[in-house]
């Protein structure tokens, strides 16, 4: 019998719930990140309300680079998920813009995906949203280097340089 | 008035994530730095080993917004429309420095600029750039 071939190193992970994921990123798991879901070059991450993670006092609502670092992580997991081979990845470079504010004391969600990859760069598009996936309130876009060094990652068998 | 820089540390201490994460103030008005200390919780990559670039991106955003509670024009928070960070070197595990610099101080619009780095400031970590209602 022939051995099965993956198009995707990560394929035989992909599915719900994999806590793997997140187990191996202490960042991550001390905010209590979420993998909802992983798949063809896109994951979905949730990270539980907290009142340790609010910015705006007066208003109940979440510090925008909390989302940033949900962000940047299901990103880096969407690269991960996009690769035929694990290899280093390193973030090149993060913009997200605000599209309003997130509603006070709802979970928040992102779903990144890696539309693109080259050789050498990987392209990500993501959003983020408490209660509608189509009514975001933040959108997302970053680049990645593949191959950045030659350490290992948080993603079993690969890797991430700046987590 | 009391002490400037206690000042800013009871604003930063007024945010929770501030707080959550350890953010302290240093330096005194004009040359403002803020101070991520290192905590083996912020790791993001435990094989390298590295601080989480989120984390970072957060601190530098953290930092662009107490510059602007600094120059001390109006009381209340900024809103963020947009923020994006640039990578540069891994941040290893110890404590990180930012300093922003506003760079355009509009009407309505404030952008700002932030550099975040460890042990020389001449090597950055990472940089940031925001654009704020304020």
């Amino acid at each position: 019998m022939p051995e099965e071939k993956f198009r995707y190193a990560l394929e035989p992970l992909f599915g719900a719930g994999v806590e793997a994921m997140v187990k191996h990123t202490p960042h991550a798991d001390y905010l209590g990140i979420r993998v909802v879901e992983i798949g063809p070059r896109y994951a979905v991450m949730m990270l539980p309300y907290r009142e340790e993670f609010v910015g705006d006092p007066a208003r109940g609502v979440v510090f925008g680079g909390v989302i940033t670092t949900l962000i940047d992580h299901a990103s880096g997991l969407a690269v991960a998920c996009s690769l035929p081979e694990l290899v280093a990845i390193a973030t090149i470079d993060l913009r997200v813009d605000y599209l309003r504010a997130a509603v006070p004391g709802k979970d928040l969600f992102v779903r990144s995906e890696c539309y693109r990859h080259t050789k050498n760069v990987a392209f990500v598009r993501a959003s983020a949203w408490e209660e509608e996936p189509n009514d975001p309130f933040a959108f997302c876009l970053a680049t990645f280097m593949l191959g950045a060094n030659r350490a290992g990652s948080p993603f079993p068998g690969g890797g991430k340089q700046h987590g | 008035m009391g002490n400037p820089s206690s000042r800013m540390q009871s604003l930063l201490d007024g945010i929770p994530y501030a707080r959550f994460l350890g953010v302290r103030v240093a330096g005194s008005k004009g040359h403002r730095e803020l101070v991520l200390p290192f905590r083996p919780e912020l790791i993001g990559n435990p094989i390298l080993p590295a601080i989480h670039g989120g984390v970072l991106g957060a601190f530098l955003e953290l930092t662009a917004i107490l510059c602007l509670l600094d120059a001390g024009v109006r009381e209340r928070l900024p809103k963020p429309i947009n923020f994006s960070i640039d990578y540069l070197r891994t941040a290893r595990p110890r404590d990180t420095h930012a300093r922003a610099e506003i760079f355009k101080l509009g009407q309505r619009i404030a952008n700002v600029h932030v550099v975040a780095w460890q042990t020389d400031p001449a090597k950055p970590v990472a940089s940031g750039n925001g654009k704020f209602l304020w």
